[in-house]
């Protein structure tokens, strides 16, 4: 009995157990299926996805920089070029102790204050994981030093990057411009023009000068690496790469030595001078004085030097022929006397007997000639030569505001030359609608008896005042001002010529053009303003010398050069061209607050003149201390003065 | 003379059973060749591992069962004294306190009740055949509950979940009534927010992290990202072997251990996962066959218990890698790098081939 029942039971047992061992294969099964449903999901449904996904975690994009294309003058002398120097650099988020570590470095190589601080600022701006540079420019011995104590610096390494150099420092330095580190202000304008991503691994950006305006030619194309990385972003293979397309070289109009001739001829005046090939428009020398090293700022600038250069009165960082403004002074005649020609007032032999002073009709106020008692019998030829004020006076006068300022707007006054760097300004020739709009106040017509000899209102920087004597030279013909002549594609080798373009072609009688020039070229003859200029030249000089005011005069009161601080003096104007049968180079010089123009800028305009057309250079006058090759290089300080409020309007 | 040797040798090795180990393992050791970036010391180690688990199986598979229903109850006790004395004297790494030094080695209690707690309440319920009354499950569920508080405490979730459900499989194999099973599954999703809130803090983070990895995508949720995203990018066919870019270029985490599913995964596609759950499913399925056909009530609760064992091993591992199930340290069963479970496993695999080759013998004697 019993043991049946322990047989049904055992059975019952077996039974049960079987069951639930069943349920529990089932368990397993569903478990099973459930995975499997899990799988296709992930590994079918969703592959493209993750597949994505798997393919951005292992594939870097890593940017190859193109080299910088080089800036050479004409003759091929190179004005900026690239060269590799040894940084020493830091990857913030691979460094434990990051004071500690510089610290430790500075014991092996020098890292200054400077260092110091624009470390700091980069590494603000940056990422942690990129590298940032200490020091630069390591030499070879600093460079062993660290190499063989690198085992104690992980996260710093020693790399070799390409750095911009200026091989001639200061010359030319506002017209070939610089580089520097690339700011959010930069970045916004290359998000704008969609440019960023040819910037990727790029740390420089052209800032001014031709570095800036050509920075498309220059930079090139950046090329990319497909680089397979691990976790830890560490590369481990080149997947594909595109080689970096090197940035075009830039081939400047500019000869460097006419402008290193004109550069010491400066001394240590303050001013500008822009020559132009006149039936080309090309700019031969492109000089503004003070200048300043553009080495300084491929790397940031540091502070003293910052100071230095923009606290200081003679501002070396304004760019001078496209930013200076100057009242033309008696530059501005031919213009006006060839208006009148155009117009058919004053043709010969229209001639006036100058007492020394002008009034306009109605009115006994004098308009004083700058030659007291007068230059007597004066035709339009001789008004230029001897520049008689009162002449132009009364031409100006008769002409009207109007007819003046839409004549001589043609030579390029009061608008920008077009010239193919950034940053010019437009000068100002006044109109009678300007001035209601400006000061709220009707036109005088004293304002246009003195606008035609240059004062009043009138701006011009001297890039206008060149573009405007090349016009004139080139009969009318104006031609588009240019810095570049030729890109050269660094790939093929292929030069691009970049052609003249004319601008406008002005209407002129050949005859009245005749006149203006040999008035203008009576200036350099004896007798003329600027007699000294044209001696012994051995060609023809056309010109016009120009003074302009700096500080207001008051009726009657004797300007005494010598009496008044050299700040006070008046600016010295010279244009030119030459030789004046068939120009070949047209000028215009400035020299800040250096008294008369054919004194001296004249001398100035001679000598890159005899150089340009001669080949002549001019005789050494330099003390031996200074290095004839960077003429502004020693150039003692000359000592400060309170800066005067430029009163130019009189 | 050899042939009878060997099949001496042999005598307790079931050959099917063998032949799916020996080949899940031989893929195992492919997949840790790829995992661990083609290290050879790798492999070796790991077959050191393997050769050691083997002769433990051939030993337990030597063992007649009722010898072990014998040791049962000591064992046991003696894990719980080791588990006691890891709470209190146990030595602290990576914030979980699961070691006990001896002096001369350290070992790891915790790993002792995989085999312990089935051993134990299967030999409770042999002692109890007739009778399936309540308190009887009441106290296999003490007993179950001590070592599992234990491990809980030190913390390591992962083992825990392993003895638990080890433990379960062996009262709900012997019979635990199907309304105290409802009751309590009720019960305990009652009593989960109890559960959450005694959890550890990186535990409740696991669980959130694994509802939402996008969370933490560079700390706790990384791992089931990367994991997903190289599953993922597998396919159907997977990359080849040795080219998972995911597992060869340092993104999968653990990748030799708890993580080495994602790299077969990816490198082997949805084809090697559905081939390894078929592998897996073949043992199940053996090791339940040999549960059915057993003799005794010790010896079927054991068979029973050590394969579910192994199928949750295998079932929790996969499950947390393809992101359906939490992140908890369980090793992909016979294919993780590593001899403290290759051991556990192969020991279990061992009885399962004792109980089948002896029952003869307990018949006839």
């Amino acid at each position: 009995m019993r043991s049946s029942n322990e047989l049904k039971n055992y059975q019952h047992e077996q039974h049960d157990f079987k069951l639930r061992l069943a349920v529990l294969g089932l368990l397993v099964i569903l478990a099973f299926a459930a995975l499997t449903i899990r799988f296709y999901f992930l590994q079918i449904k969703r592959y493209d996805y993750y597949q994505t996904l798997a393919e951005n975690n292992r594939i870097s994009i890593v940017p190859i920089t193109p080299n910088r294309g080089l800036i050479t003058d004409r003759n091929g002398v190179v004005l900026a070029h690239n060269f590799f120097v040894y940084t020493l650099e830091i990857t913030p988020s691979k460094v434990e102790d990051l004071d500690k570590t510089i610290a430790e470095l500075a014991k092996l190589v020098e890292v200054s204050s400077f260092d110091l601080k624009r470390f700091n600022k980069l590494k603000e701006q940056s990422h942690n994981f990129e590298s940032i540079p200490l020091r630069t420019h390591l030499n070879e011995i600093e460079a062993a030093k660290f190499a063989v104590n690198r085992f104690r610096f992980p996260g710093v390494e020693l790399k070799s990057r390409l750095f911009r150099h200026y091989p001639l420092g200061k010359m030319g330095a506002h017209m070939i411009g610089y580089i520097g580190r690339i700011n959010d202000k930069d970045l916004t304008d290359m998000e704008a023009a969609d440019t960023l991503s040819n910037y990727k691994g790029s740390d420089h950006i052209g800032k001014s000068g031709i570095e800036q305006s050509y920075e498309t030619e220059l930079h090139g194309t950046t090329g990319f690496q497909q680089v397979e990385i691990d976790a830890d972003g560490q590369a481990v293979r080149t997947l594909s790469s595109t080689a970096p397309i090197s940035g075009n070289n830039v081939v400047l109009s500019v000869d460097i030595k006419l402008q290193e001739i004109a550069e010491t001829a400066f001394g240590e005046h303050r001013g500008a001078l822009v020559a132009i090939k006149p039936d080309t428009g090309e700019v031969l020398a492109f000089v503004s004085m003070p200048t300043f090293d553009p080495n300084l700022f491929v790397d940031g600038i540091d502070v003293d030097n910052w100071n230095q250069l923009n606290n200081s009165l003679d501002k070396p960082l304004i760019n001078r022929p496209l930013r200076g403004i100057y009242p033309p002074g008696s530059t501005f005649k031919p213009f006006v006397a060839l208006a009148g020609l155009e117009a058919g007032k004053r043709l010969p032999p229209f001639s006036i007997n100058d007492p020394g002073y002008f009034t306009l009709p109605n009115s006994v106020h004098q308009y004083h000639d700058w030659k007291p008692g007068g230059h007597g019998v004066v035709d339009i030829r001789r008004a230029i030569t001897v520049s008689c004020d009162t002449f132009f006076y009364g031409l100006a006068m008769e002409l009207g505001i109007d007819k003046l300022t839409n004549f001589v707007r043609h030579f390029g006054f009061g608008i920008k030359s077009g010239i193919d760097i950034n940053g010019e300004i437009p000068g100002l020739l006044p109109t009678p609608e300007w001035k209601m709009r400006r000061y709220k106040q009707p036109w005088y017509m004293g304002e246009t008896v003195i606008t035609g000899i240059g004062q009043g209102y009138t701006l011009v920087t001297p890039m206008q005042l060149a573009q405007a004597i090349a016009i004139l030279a080139n009969k009318g013909v104006a031609m588009r001002p240019r810095l570049v002549s030729g890109i050269t594609n660094t790939k093929t080798g292929a030069v691009s010529i970049i052609k003249p373009t004319v601008n406008e072609k002005i209407p002129l009688n050949e005859g009245n053009l005749e006149i203006v020039k040999l008035g203008m070229i009576d200036v350099t003859m004896p007798g003329g303003t600027a007699a000294s200029v044209g001696a012994n030249a051995g060609y023809s000089i056309a010109a016009k010398t120009g003074t302009a005011q700096v500080i207001g005069m008051k009726k009657n009161e004797k300007y005494n050069a010598n009496a008044i601080d050299e700040r006070h003096r008046d600016h010295a104007l010279f244009i030119a061209y030459a030789p004046a049968e068939v120009p070949k180079i047209a000028l215009a010089v400035i020299v800040e607050n250096g008294g008369h123009g054919g004194s001296a800028a004249g001398p100035i305009a001679r000598k890159v003149m005899d150089y340009y057309l001669l080949g002549k250079l001019p005789p050494v006058e330099v003390p031996p201390e200074m290095n004839p090759k960077n003429p502004s290089a020693a150039a003692p300080k000359p000592p400060p003065i309170d800066a005067p409020e430029e009163d130019i309007h009189d | 003379m050899i042939s009878e040797i060997l099949q001496g040798l042999f005598k307790h090795i079931d050959s099917f059973l063998m032949s799916c180990l020996l080949f899940t393992m031989l893929v195992g050791l492919f997949v840790l060749y790829s995992a661990s970036g083609q290290s050879f010391d790798r492999i070796s180690s790991q077959l050191v591992n393997i050769a050691v688990a083997l002769v433990v199986m051939w030993l337990a598979a030597n063992i007649p069962p009722q010898h072990l229903e014998r040791i049962a109850v000591p064992i046991y006790v003696f894990g719980v004294i080791l588990l006691i004395g890891v709470a209190l004297f146990g030595e602290v790494s990576h914030g979980a306190r699961r070691w006990l030094s001896l002096g001369f080695t350290k070992i790891q209690p915790s790993e002792i009740m995989r085999i312990a707690v089935p051993l134990m309440l299967a030999w409770f319920f042999s002692k109890r055949e007739r009778s399936h009354r309540i308190i009887d499950f009441a106290i296999a569920a003490l007993l179950l509950l001590i070592p599992v508080a234990l491990i809980v405490k030190q913390p390591d979730l992962g083992t825990a979940l392993l003895i638990s459900a080890s433990g379960f499989f062996v009262l709900f194999l012997a019979g635990l009534s199907w309304k105290f099973l409802i009751g309590g599954m009720v019960a305990i999703s009652a009593s989960m927010p109890l559960f959450w809130s005694m959890l550890h803090d990186y535990q409740r983070k696991r669980i959130e992290i694994l509802i939402d990895p996008t969370q933490d995508p560079l700390g706790a949720g990384y791992h089931t990202i990367q994991a997903t995203i190289a599953l993922g990018s597998g396919g159907l066919t997977g990359k080849g072997w040795l080219n998972g870019t995911q597992a060869q270029l340092d993104f999968l985490p653990e990748r030799t251990t708890d993580f080495i599913f994602a790299v077969f995964g990816e490198e082997f596609g949805m084809i090697g996962n559905l081939l390894l759950l078929t592998l897996f499913s073949l043992i199940i399925i053996r090791g339940i066959v040999i549960a059915s056909q057993a003799k005794s009530t010790f010896t079927r609760l054991l068979a029973g218990s050590i394969t579910l064992t192994f199928f949750t091993y295998a079932f929790v591992n996969v499950g947390m890698v393809s992101g359906v199930l939490p992140v908890v340290g369980v090793p992909l069963p016979l294919i993780s790098y590593g001899g403290t479970s290759m051991v556990t496993l192969l020991l279990g695999f061992g009885i399962l081939m004792s109980i089948q080759t002896h029952k003869k013998l307990v018949a006839s004697g």
